[in-house]
């Protein structure tokens, strides 16, 4: 064999031999592989308490933007809630393929509404997702969120498996869980439920409202709803709750469909304390807050203050 | 060292793995002594999964299925590293599957094609030989995309699985039925010589008791072909099918040692082709290639002339009587990119099925420390190694019960045996990682730890004895092996159809106990269809297939629990 010869063999093959062991040792796992603990952050959203605004307001007119725009102006307006610059992430509740009128979803008119009061109070981005019980996009579009917030200049988003982030949400009853990314990555947290009957839960309001955060099966939660409910509104404190008191879904909740059971009250409240906020909707309903749970629940986790009116609370109709 | 020598060299070395491999099997078994004194963990005095551990194609596929190489699997660079500068030596010296092949294909023929020409020229290189190749392409695509199928075909799995699942529980039938059949004469010496026979026959060979596996008639067919087509053409597994062959053969592409032929000495009498195992031309005047030498040596053995030699840098310029040598496999192109194509549209096409998660098997009870169904399918090699070892005959090769995908993976039947408490066996025997080493209190749980779960049990109202039927029963109590017992009794007063009054003890299950080992479905005394039953259910490896949100959150996935160790 010539030297040239020999040099050139080898080193092929010692070049080969010498990919294959790197690639063996790199790749040698003497333990286990790629796992990764889940997130853990708590997220927090409030904007600090001040003492010159009630903590709930409550305005009915028969014109829901001034219903909204009033109720807003009586808690500090929107620019003590987002400052220029800020992520804003809208949790409307867009659960059914039902239309605005059965009172299912949240009205789109609402939606809209805040997305151009965030965006004109200079938010950077406004974001709307939920996952919904019926199929996604149907949801979306009967609802009529989809164009109302779209046109108002919103990002929409239908989650897919990839919009969800394993969390660790650090309750009593729920620890991992998939939740929808775009709640985790944004600054300010806008919760905007409707008043609903529920049968497991009494009422689904604000606090029930963040089930439309996690994926998974979620069916598993009503074994444990109440306690459910507390974990994620503990999880998720939101920058400001806004429910649509407009029309309230007297019976057939959650879902609904008959008009009869929709009930017109043109009334919208704003709250920075979400049991407050729930405690006076449920009333809505014919509910005393004391009988339902979850919202007891809540109070007892130091979430807030069911007697609305020690809370601060401002009336206008 | 004459060439006679190291060809006997290389018999031995065929013997002494092939002995090996089969006692690691053997070995592969619960004897060993518990001591009841101490509550310690049962494990087994030898490694051995070892040689599936030293299976390069192993350690490729599963490294591509799922982004590392778990634990053992580094000692497939002891094969392969060697087989990139000598080439496929693992084939001629080592692989049992080879070996037996060899022996088989050796054996004195009444065919004519396995005499004089009609051998010479069966030993000549073939087209169908390129199969392999393509094959091995189309697993290894397939594994990239996340579905391991090269265990089917891989010579190590295979033969682990086809001796343990199989050939050793046939055997052991047939002991006994030879047994029986002498001792039915009632000849006492006859009797007494026969149990002299079969005693040290079946302490070496035969299961401590008899094991009775799922669906091994495919794995039997498989195997048995495999033996069989050797008769009607030499080693066609290992020339034309194996695709751990032809992972070797890619690998020999720059091999520094070869077959160098001197065309001036040789007189073209053919002996070289008489004995070539690997069809691969050894003859002067034929190019011979690399990527088919199983390296045995036979033709260098058999040359009178010494016109064949294999050393270290052969000469690679060829002549026109003697042309130069080939280290590339004979695949076009074109081929070779469908069947990468073809492997890859594998995957895609298994999951677009309803088997994997959509419309998944409720009685799909995988063995404890199995990790979840989609990293499983990444690791199981089917090699049977679990299912040998389990002390109670519970684990069994699936046929379709989780989709073709997982032909041949591990399935628990309860019926047949349950997973006993404080056994981990089959997580430690588990050469991939597809089924995770458990510690005992990982396995039974303790104060701090959740125990591992594999499914929950239901009670059959309608058949059950007490609920039905009016007559006192409680073995899936007696049977319950949780601490405190998962089935709990209320006794309640009931009156039969003639009026009388009568106190039985009805079963509840308590899902948050249960840890799904299948004793109380094992035990059940309705015989055909128990009234007790374990399904899936609730089992630790995954997050969605649960039922109760308590449990959950008290439980840890399998993957929670590999990271601690």
């Amino acid at each position: 064999v010539k030297r040239r010869e020999f040099l050139k063999r080898t080193s092929k093959a010692t070049a080969l031999a010498a990919v294959c062991g790197g690639t063996g040792w790199f790749f040698h796992d003497r333990q286990w592989f790629n796992y990764q603990p889940a997130v853990r952050s708590r997220h927090d959203f409030q904007v600090d308490a001040d003492s010159r605004w009630p903590a709930l307001t409550l305005t009915r007119r028969e014109d829901h933007l001034a219903a909204l725009h009033d109720a807003l102006d009586n808690i500090g307006s929107i620019k003590r809630f987002v400052r220029p610059g800020e992520k804003v992430a809208i949790k409307p509740n867009v659960g059914w393929d039902r239309t605005p009128a059965q009172a299912a979803n949240t009205s789109p008119v609402l939606i809209g509404e805040m997305v151009r009061l965030c965006l004109a109070a200079g938010a950077a981005k406004v974001v709307i997702t939920d996952l919904s019980c019926n199929e996604t996009r149907r949801c979306f579009l009967r609802s009529g969120i989809k164009e109302a917030a779209e046109k108002a200049g919103a990002e929409v988003i239908l989650p897919t498996e990839e919009d969800f982030v394993v969390t660790d949400l650090g309750g009593k009853m729920l620890n991992k869980w998939p939740v929808l990314r775009p709640f985790l990555d944004a600054d300010r947290l806008i919760n905007i439920p409707i008043v609903k009957q529920h049968s497991l839960s009494s009422c689904t309001i604000g606090m029930k409202n963040f089930y439309g955060t996690l994926g998974g099966r979620r069916n598993q939660l009503h074994q444990e709803i109440d306690q459910s409910i507390v974990d994620l509104a503990t999880f998720f404190r939101p920058t400001l709750t806004v429910i649509d008191a407009t029309r309230v879904l007297m019976r057939g909740g959650p879902q609904g469909g008959s008009l009869d059971d929709v009930k017109i009250e043109n009334t919208v409240l704003c709250a920075t304390d979400q049991v407050a906020a729930d405690a006076r909707a449920a009333e809505f309903l014919g509910l005393e807050a004391i009988r339902v749970g979850h919202i007891m629940l809540a109070e007892k986790a130091g979430l807030g203050v069911v007697d609305y009116r020690a809370a601060g609370y401002k009336e206008d109709i | 060292m004459s060439i006679r020598t190291v060809r006997n060299l290389r018999r031995l070395s065929q013997v002494l793995f092939f002995l090996i491999f089969c006692w690691l099997i053997l070995k592969t078994n619960f004897e060993v002594n518990v001591d009841s004194d101490a509550l310690s963990e049962i494990t087994l005095p030898y490694p051995v999964s070892i040689a599936l551990q030293f299976d390069p194609l192993v350690a490729l596929a599963t490294l591509l299925a799922n982004g590392t190489l778990f634990k053992g699997l580094l000692w497939s660079l002891v094969i392969l590293i060697p087989t990139i500068f000598i080439g496929r030596f693992f084939c001629g010296w080592v692989c049992p599957l080879g070996s037996v092949n060899h022996w088989i294909s050796e054996i004195k023929s009444e065919r004519i094609s396995f005499r004089g020409k009609h051998r010479i020229e069966s030993n000549r290189y073939k087209k169908y030989q390129r199969i392999k190749y393509y094959i091995f392409f189309f697993v290894i695509a397939a594994a990239l995309l996340g579905t391991l199928q090269t265990g089917l075909l891989d010579p190590l799995p295979l033969v682990a699985r086809s001796i343990g699942t199989f050939l050793l529980p046939t055997m052991d039938v047939a002991a006994q039925t030879a047994l029986d059949w002498v001792k039915s004469f009632g000849i006492g010496p006859v009797s007494r010589t026969a149990q002299a026979v079969y005693d040290p026959v079946a302490s070496l060979l035969l299961n401590f008791r008899p094991v009775h596996f799922h669906g091994i008639l495919t794995i039997a067919f498989l195997f048995v072909a495999i033996l069989v087509l050797n008769r009607v053409f030499t080693r066609f597994w290992c020339r034309g099918i194996c695709p751990l062959g032809a992972m070797l053969g890619v690998f020999s592409r720059f091999a520094i040692f070869g077959l160098q032929k001197d065309e001036k000495t040789c007189d073209h009498c053919n002996l070289c082709l008489q004995s070539c195992q690997g069809a691969d031309n050894p003859d002067v005047g034929s190019t011979w290639r690399q990527p088919e030498c199983h390296l045995c040596l036979n033709c260098q053995a058999a040359c009178p002339q010494g016109s064949l030699n294999f050393r270290f840098f052969p000469k690679t310029e060829g002549t026109k009587e003697n042309p130069a040598p080939t280290q590339k496999i004979d695949i076009s192109k074109r081929k070779a990119v469908a069947s990468i194509v073809g492997g890859a549209a594998l995957f895609p096409l298994l999951r677009s099925g309803d088997a994997f998660a959509e419309n998944s098997n409720d009685r799909l009870i995988r063995p404890p420390g199995a990790v979840a169904e989609d990293d499983f399918l990444a690791r199981c090699i089917r090699c049977g190694q679990c299912m040998r070892v389990c002390p109670n005959n519970a684990l069994h090769p699936t046929l379709l019960e989780s989709g073709f995908e997982g032909l041949w993976t591990p399935i628990l039947i309860p019926r047949i045996g349950y997973c006993e408490p404080t056994c981990t066996l089959c997580g430690q025997v588990c050469p991939t990682g597809a089924i995770l080493e458990l510690t005992l209190a990982q396995k039974v749980g303790d104060r701090e730890t959740p125990p591992n779960r594999i499914g929950t049990a239901f009670i059959d109202r309608g058949r059950c004895l007490p609920w039905a039927m009016a007559t006192r029963c409680i073995v899936c109590e007696e049977w319950c092996p949780t601490s405190p017992k998962s089935v709990y009794l209320k006794e309640e007063v009931i009156t039969d159809r003639n009026g009388h009054e009568l106190t039985v003890q009805r079963p509840y299950i308590d899902p948050n106990v249960c840890t799904g080992c299948g004793a109380c479905e094992y035990a059940c005394p309705v015989v055909d269809k128990p009234a007790v039953y374990v399904t899936s259910v609730g089992e630790s490896r995954s997050p969605e297939n649960q039922i109760l949100l308590r449990r959950k959150t008290a439980s840890r996935t399998t993957r929670e629990i590999a990271h601690e160790n």
